[in-house]
């Protein structure tokens, strides 16, 4: 017998996985690293041998030095800190009204596959163009929350050009594909509810809240899980809608850790920086991607 | 996206063999497009030999993708801007001293004008191409509707503003969503107030934010923003949704470079508009336009030099050179190009030609780094004018990182 032939059950799955583990390092981990390295750097973006007008060198070593001047001498790093906390939390809202629309859809009437459809179509668009089409709603003067607002006799709410609203303006557009992707994962719950359960839960005379809060929840715990960590890693990668929606504006007010860090490095020339940022913000993923681990093993050991 | 970007340039650069220049260009609009095109086959047609390859980035991306290829993979002629946008890369090395094609060529004499914004210690670093100007673009009918003449001092534009807020006439629009607009208001009341030099200097980061001398520039801002002259909730508008009030009649004055004539064409208002040059505030201060000087360079990595060099010499032929500005709504730098015919562009012509000195434009005068910042602090101020200390005070701060203590 050859060495393959004798060790071919072995190998074959890490032959198989290779070309995944080979791009997930090159793309994925090696600039993880990369970045981390920048960010002890001050760097321009620049040939790393060159040097800048003023004579000081394109790359240089500054040890913790932009770490220190992003906590103690920045206060646009607070306002994105603090920005992303309240992406974080109130992103959170579109789980509870993915659930209800998942109840809601998931009844057995006629043309529900279409109304499901409508419902998820949202989360297909493009973050672009929702980012636009809110900007078209919020607009003060032609929007159509102008419209409505005009309806009741109320002024128009200028809600992108006002620094206390535009993150919340942003967060309600990102409502929009974030409620259609929870009700999906919802949706495929709910076909896994035990139906002799909910038998049971009837004939103890459970029904409306009592039932869905007593029998049904239980069993969607996996879904709920995976919908808070996906939209919790969601709100704090968020940026498209940014950029599109305020630029960051009005002067820096809606501003994530992430469109920071892309301000930084590309317009600023600050890749250190920048690398920095992208750490600070790779950390609070990181947090939370542990403590999603952490439940999921938990959760495979107890159901053994 | 800089790794497709740079996927694209290494293609490009693979389909190419000797004998063929690499140009990068950022002339993605329309008709901005069709004009560069009509400048490349033009040179085509006198120089068979050579063959144009054009690599065509949409506007906005190629201001990160050539940083990026500039270093990677420099294609031989690159088009750019003028002022500091072009000296950040004249620094790093990246672009080459090409002086001998303004001698060789007799840029010196034809392009003149725009010469010191290519200039960096007496070297030139790229040719002109294309220019344009700004000023006030007002609704004329609803002047005339009023009674109001074009006001040719501080005090007139205030009257001018008080009487069309009165009837119910937004004076200025403007959309500051992506801040430039702003800068462009900030560029003028400080050339205007105090003058060319000063404002260069605070550009190069030699002036503090806090220094007196500005106090006059943000009061005078201050006596439109008060009243309540400016668009309401600007801060939601990009410069385009700022066009709607003055096309639907609602606004009378808009600020903006004379890019803005093609779209007031295909409204078909333009018949309704006119042109006025910003007005005089400080009397004796020497006149200064904004006058933003687009580009081409030849990249220190470029590898048919001698070709790029062919390419940047052509604009001191006449027709090619007239017919690449006015097809893209710009003026020539060239002066014996024909003279403009669009109303807009012979006003611009006139005034340029007049002006005392000519700036560039506030992010492009400016180190990128702090032309952002402060931009932001402009669109703050124009909200929210009580917090100018604040706003100046942190200015400073981001110069003083930038550029060093005084």
């Amino acid at each position: 017998m050859t060495f393959w032939e004798r060790n071919q059950l072995k190998l074959a799955p890490f032959l198989f996985l290779a070309p995944a583990i080979l791009i997930f390092l090159i793309y994925v981990i090696y600039p993880i690293i990369d970045s981390i390295w920048v960010s002890f750097h001050e760097w321009n973006g620049m040939d790393k041998n060159g040097t800048r007008a003023n004579g000081n060198p394109n790359w240089s070593w500054v040890g913790l030095k932009n770490y220190i001047v992003l906590f103690t001498d920045d206060e646009e790093f607070y306002v994105s800190l603090f920005n992303n906390i309240r992406w974080l939390l109130f992103s959170l809202v579109a789980i509870p009204i993915g659930l209800l629309l998942a109840l809601f859809v998931n009844q057995r009437i006629l043309g529900m596959r279409y109304i499901k459809s409508l419902f998820y179509f949202p989360f297909v668009i493009n973050a672009v163009v929702i980012g636009v089409i809110f900007t078209w709603f919020y607009n003060p003067k032609y929007g159509a929350l102008t419209y409505v607002l005009s309806l009741f006799g109320l002024d128009p709410i200028p809600v992108l050009a006002d620094e206390d609203l535009a993150t919340y303006g942003i967060i309600i557009a990102s409502f929009f594909p974030g409620i259609a992707y929870t009700m999906i994962l919802y949706i495929t719950g709910l076909t896994g509810v035990n139906r002799e359960m909910v038998e049971a839960g009837r004939i103890d005379g459970a029904a409306g809240f009592t039932m869905l809060w007593h029998v049904i929840l239980p069993q969607l715990k996996p879904a709920t899980l995976i919908a808070i960590v996906v939209t919790i890693v969601g709100s704090l990668r968020s940026f498209d809608l940014i950029a599109v929606m305020t630029a960051g504006g009005p002067w820096g007010s809606s501003e994530v850790l992430a469109y920071k860090m892309y301000q930084e490095s590309l317009f600023n020339y600050r890749m250190g920086y920048g690398a920095a940022i992208a750490t600070i913000l790779f950390l609070i993923m990181d947090i939370y991607i542990a403590w999603f681990l952490y439940r999921l093993f938990k959760n495979e050991k107890s159901e053994k | 996206m800089k790794k497709l970007i740079t996927l694209i340039v290494l293609f490009a650069s693979t389909v190419v063999s000797a004998g063929t220049l690499v140009v990068n260009s950022n002339q993605s609009g329309e008709s901005s497009k069709a004009a560069f095109d009509a400048y490349v086959d033009a040179f085509r047609a006198a120089h068979p030999e050579v063959t144009v390859v054009v690599n065509e980035f949409e506007h906005e991306a190629y201001k990160t993708a050539i940083r990026n290829f500039l270093t990677a993979e420099a294609p031989d002629v690159a088009i750019w801007f003028a002022g500091n946008r072009m000296k950040f890369f004249v620094d790093q090395n990246l672009f080459q001293d090409v002086s001998d094609v303004w001698a060789d060529a007799g840029l010196n004499d034809s392009m003149a004008s725009t010469k010191g914004s290519l200039t960096v210690d007496g070297k030139q670093y790229g040719v002109p191409w294309g220019y344009y100007q700004w000023g006030v673009y007002y609704r004329k009918d609803l002047f005339d509707n009023l009674g109001l003449n074009v006001p040719r001092n501080w005090e007139e534009f205030k009257w001018v503003c008080a009487m069309l807020k009165k009837n119910d006439i937004t004076p200025i629009t403007i959309g500051t969503k992506f801040l430039w607009t702003a800068g462009g208001w900030f560029d003028y009341l400080n050339l205007r107030i105090n003058g060319y030099q000063f404002h260069m200097d605070l550009t190069a980061g030699k002036v503090s934010y806090e220094d007196p001398r500005l106090d006059a520039t943000f009061a005078a801002w201050r006596e439109l923003i008060d009243p309540g002259y400016f668009l309401e909730d600007h801060a939601s508008f990009s410069w385009q949704d700022a066009q709607a009030p003055q096309i639907n009649g609602e606004a009378a004055m808009y600020l903006i470079g004379n890019f803005y004539v093609p779209t007031l064409e295909s409204a078909g208002v333009v018949d309704k508009m006119d042109f006025f040059q910003f007005p005089t505030i400080v009397e004796g201060i020497g006149v200064a336009e904004d006058a933003p000087t687009d580009t081409m360079h030849i990249p220190s990595g470029a590898k048919n030099v001698e070709d790029a060099k062919k390419f940047l010499a052509f604009m001191s032929n006449k027709e090619a050179a007239t017919n690449w500005a006015t097809m893209g709504g710009m003026l020539s730098p060239n002066k014996y190009a024909d003279k403009p015919t669009n109303r807009f562009s012979v006003m611009g012509a006139e005034m340029l030609a007049a002006a005392d000195d000519i700036a560039q434009f506030w992010d492009r005068d400016a180190n990128p780094d702090m032309a952002g910042a402060a931009m932001e602090g402009f669109q703050e101020f124009m909200v929210k004018p009580d917090r100018e200390a604040k706003i100046r005070a942190r200015l400073e701060k981001e110069r003083a990182r930038i550029h060093g203590a005084l």
